[in-house]
């Protein structure tokens, strides 16, 4: 029994090294999570507006494509991208939506003031519910939406201007054709 | 030609430190003196060549040698001096031959200072060092090479990541790596130990030097880190519970535990097992650093450039470090003999209970660095780990902590006198509670925890005071006696003042900086006012401004207070020419209770200017916290008894004589 107390620690050790073997498989691409959801509906979804915008409802979301941001105004990484957001939200032909995850909506609104506000609605998730229903590793995270309400594309880590120039601008220009 | 000689003295180094991870280990089992005595020079000349190939890196860094990979990558003819050197710890190939230069150092340093080692355990722990240093010296040359050539040579390079060009952040990685690294000696003392089955207190005298070293130099890079990312993101945040972050505070707080468990290893022979546990550990926390941040399984706006084969190296490296010394430890610890016997409220169960708590909030933050990771690999569904999970798990583990320091430095070895230690302290619980109710009084009782976390901070801060006026009987004894008590303490007492009340500073900034802290964002045209607190910013203009290679908008606030001129404030934004990035640098002007903090973001083109004002209550007292603790560290290290390696109970013994008389 005794004996036992003294391997725990080996046996710790092994299962973090099996954990982190796992974890740098080649296939596993951190920042871009391969997600269940492509190709499916997206999840029903409704949620409050934040201030006077309008809120989110997913099942309006049909017959326009779709890009859905989650941020939050404690979230670092979200300043970085959201320049690039901008750029997206620029774009003919493509609604930029965005979430606030688990964020104040006095700071929310406080980051937008200063960062300006590129989402042509925004739902609060003051729980994370939402965010579980998307299966949120963590924000910011952006997806694509079609017109049909399926989702073609995920990015789980911020926005850089390689993957807005190769493969978000392509699919969205092939998307609203 | 230099980089060649450069490249050359690292395969040197590695064929060195083979032959030290060796012979050495083996004549120390079969009693060839002549082999055991070889690990010294091949220590030394092993961190003579790595010194060698290191200069060679940063002199191609300061000609800017184009001609070479990463300094083509990392550096440009036009970035100043300093930032040209730091670069060449800036990017992942320089900053791991940075990581086998420091772990030869600490081995050299053994090698030289450590002549009344028992040899035996000085060969071992040697070649054990050398190991670790072969498998990262090996790792340098197969998988990053930093002096790879490029042909042709470009005529210009690109630059260091301006977010980095920044005189703070050029010591950080420096002073972190002999902090992680220096953890390395901890490491190859236990499982020297553990090869002999022999543990008493002269390895607890030996470890403790360099731990304590270590751990100085890891407090200050933390403290370093979080500072840049204060002044330089411009969030008004100093610590966000990033991975990479959390890579670097996870073996501080093991480090931190291993300080203490090594003390009642050296003076009651106690705790020996866990102690050798807590020295593997805590360098194990630091191979697990270096495989987070470089190995790209978790994303981090730290990592390097990433590449799966690196990380599967670490691993490998990983693996078999801390695979081989728990195995050792699965087989050898439960032989070693039990030392002093202690009830459970004394000195060494006040130390006990401090490792266990220190340990089980090592775990949460693993966890919490892990969890998204695992859940991942193992196709759950995701969450996302923030600072709530932190604070929830976290806090509530460091309060006793720190209610417990308070208290365990007044019990006695062996059996403490609970009621007694609470009884001197009454005075110090007092102040706590007065304190506490100062915090609850600012903001009406609104945040317990903070109040709380206020109270904790000054309770330790008096009861520290109290531990030291005790020691030198302040007030019982006329007050000439008890100066010349003061003066004869020895100096790891006062680093242990020190190193408390530090902690004690900083965590009341902590505690402050998290709950008060105001902000307000607004657009501003020159001439305009915005007030926060007590404070008045007027927006005087927007100038541009010109530096080495970049230039910037300068804002210039006139800051009022009460009416009256308090200061001036010049907030810059920053365009880099090479990497066209912006930069925010923070004006923050200090006082003693607070920073005034500025931030100008972009303009509008019309002559507004989105500005942001915070009020840091108190942040100044985390940074001199932190001073305060590696103060304290460095205080301990120059005490005596690390110096002759005199038993350190007989050095007290005579102490105290010398100091009635």
């Amino acid at each position: 029994m005794r004996r036992l107390f003294f391997i725990l620690p080996l046996l710790c050790l092994a299962a973090l090294v099996v954990l982190f073997w796992r974890g740098l498989d080649p296939a596993r691409d951190p920042s871009s999570l391969p997600s269940v959801l492509i190709g499916k509906k997206i999840a029903a979804v409704n949620l409050p507006g934040l201030g006077a915008r309008p809120g989110i409802n997913t099942a309006e979301f049909a017959g326009d494509v779709t890009v859905l941001n989650f941020f939050a105004s404690w979230c670092a990484p979200c300043r970085a991208e959201h320049p690039l957001i901008q750029e997206l939200a620029a774009m003919p032909g493509v609604r930029v939506v965005g979430i606030t995850f688990k964020d104040v909506p006095v700071d929310s609104e406080k980051y937008l003031a200063e960062l300006g506000d590129p989402y042509a609605a925004i739902g609060v998730d003051e729980t994370g519910r939402a965010g579980m229903e998307f299966g949120l590793t963590g924000v910011p995270e952006t997806y694509v939406i079609d017109r049909d309400g399926i989702i073609r594309y995920r990015l789980a880590q911020p926005l850089d201007p390689g993957r807005l120039k190769d493969e978000l601008t392509p699919l969205l220009l092939d998307l609203t054709q | 030609m230099i980089i060649e000689i450069g490249h050359f003295a690292l395969v040197l180094a590695l064929v060195l430190a083979l032959a030290q991870a060796t012979l050495p280990l083996i004549g120390a089992q079969r009693g060839i003196r002549a082999w055991m005595a070889l690990a010294k020079p091949a220590a030394l000349g092993q961190f003579a060549f790595l010194l060698i190939a290191y200069g060679a890196l940063i002199h191609a860094f300061v000609v800017a040698d184009f001609s070479v990979l990463v300094v083509y990558q990392h550096a440009h003819s036009q970035t100043p001096l300093i930032y040209k050197i730091a670069a060449a710890w800036g990017q992942h190939e320089g900053s791991l031959l940075l990581w086998v230069l420091i772990l030869s150092f600490f081995g050299a340093l053994v090698a030289f200072f450590g002549d009344n080692l028992p040899p035996r355990l000085k060969a071992r722990a040697l070649a054990v060092q050398a190991m670790i240093g072969s498998a990262f010296i090996l790792f340098a040359l197969f998988t990053s090479n930093p002096f790879a050539r490029l042909s042709p040579a470009p005529l210009e390079g690109q630059e260091l990541n301006p977010l980095l060009q920044d005189p703070g952040l050029a010591f950080h990685p420096p002073m972190l790596y002999i902090g992680y690294v220096g953890f390395s000696m901890a490491f190859s003392f236990a499982v020297a130990a553990l090869i002999e089955g022999k543990i008493d207190a002269a390895w607890a005298r030996w470890v403790r030097p360099w731990t304590l070293l270590s751990w100085v130099c890891l407090t200050g890079g933390i403290a370093l880190g979080a500072r840049w990312a204060y002044y330089e993101l411009g969030w008004g945040g100093w610590w966000f519970w990033d991975p990479v972050e959390n890579a670097s505070f996870m073996p501080w707080l093991m480090g931190t535990a291993l300080l203490h468990s090594a003390i009642v290893v050296e003076k009651r022979d106690a705790l020996k097992a866990w102690t050798l546990l807590l020295a593997i550990l805590t360098f194990g926390f630091s191979l697990l650093g270096t495989f987070l941040v470089r190995s790209g399984v978790i994303t981090s706006v730290h990592a390097f450039a990433q590449d799966p084969a690196r990380g599967l190296f670490i691993l490998g490296i990983l693996a078999l470090a801390l695979g081989g010394s728990l195995t050792l430890f699965a087989w050898r610890a439960p032989t070693l003999k039990a030392g002093g016997l202690f009830a459970p409220v004394s000195r060494e169960g006040a130390l006990m209970l401090n490792n266990l708590l220190l340990a089980t909030a090592t775990a949460t933050v693993l966890l919490g660095t892990l969890y998204p990771l695992a859940l991942d690999i193992l196709g759950g569904g995701s969450v996302s780990v923030g600072t709530p999970y932190y604070t929830a798990t976290f806090v509530p583990l460091a309060m006793p902590l720190i209610a417990l320091a308070g208290i365990g430095p007044l019990l006695g070895w062996k059996r403490g006198d609970l009621k007694g230690a609470l009884h001197r302290l009454w005075l110090a619980g007092g102040f706590a509670i007065a304190a506490m109710g100062v915090a609850l009084w600012i903001d009406f009782g609104k945040q317990a925890l903070a109040a709380a976390g206020i109270g904790l901070g000054a309770w330790m801060l008096a009861a520290t005071f109290t531990e030291w006026a005790e020691r030198i009987r302040l007030f019982r004894i006329g007050l000439g006696a008890s100066l010349r008590r003061a003066v004869h303490l020895p100096r790891a007492a006062y680093g242990m003042s020190l190193a408390h009340a530090g902690l004690a500073v900083a965590i009341i900034g902590i505690t402050a900086s998290s709950a008060w802290k105001s902000e307000e964002v607004r657009q501003m045209k020159p001439n305009d006012s915005l007030t926060i607190g007590s404070f008045s910013y007027v927006l005087q203009g927007v100038t541009p401004a010109r530096g080495e290679n970049y230039i910037a908008e300068r804002a210039h606030f006139k800051v009022m207070k009460d009416g009256a001129f308090y200061t001036d404030l010049y907030p810059e934004r920053r365009q880099y020419m090479v990497q066209p990035m912006p930069t925010t640098e923070a004006a923050i002007e200090s006082h003693l209770i607070g920073d005034l903090y500025a931030v100008v973001g972009e303009g509008d083109g019309k002559g507004a200017w989105t500005v942001r004002i915070y009020e840091e209550p108190l942040v100044p007292w985390i940074w001199s916290g932190c001073l305060l603790m590696v103060l304290g560290g460095i205080v301990s290290l120059s005490d005596r008894r690390y110096r002759v390696g005199a038993p350190s109970r007989s050095h007290v013994a005579q102490a105290l004589p010398a100091a009635g008389e």
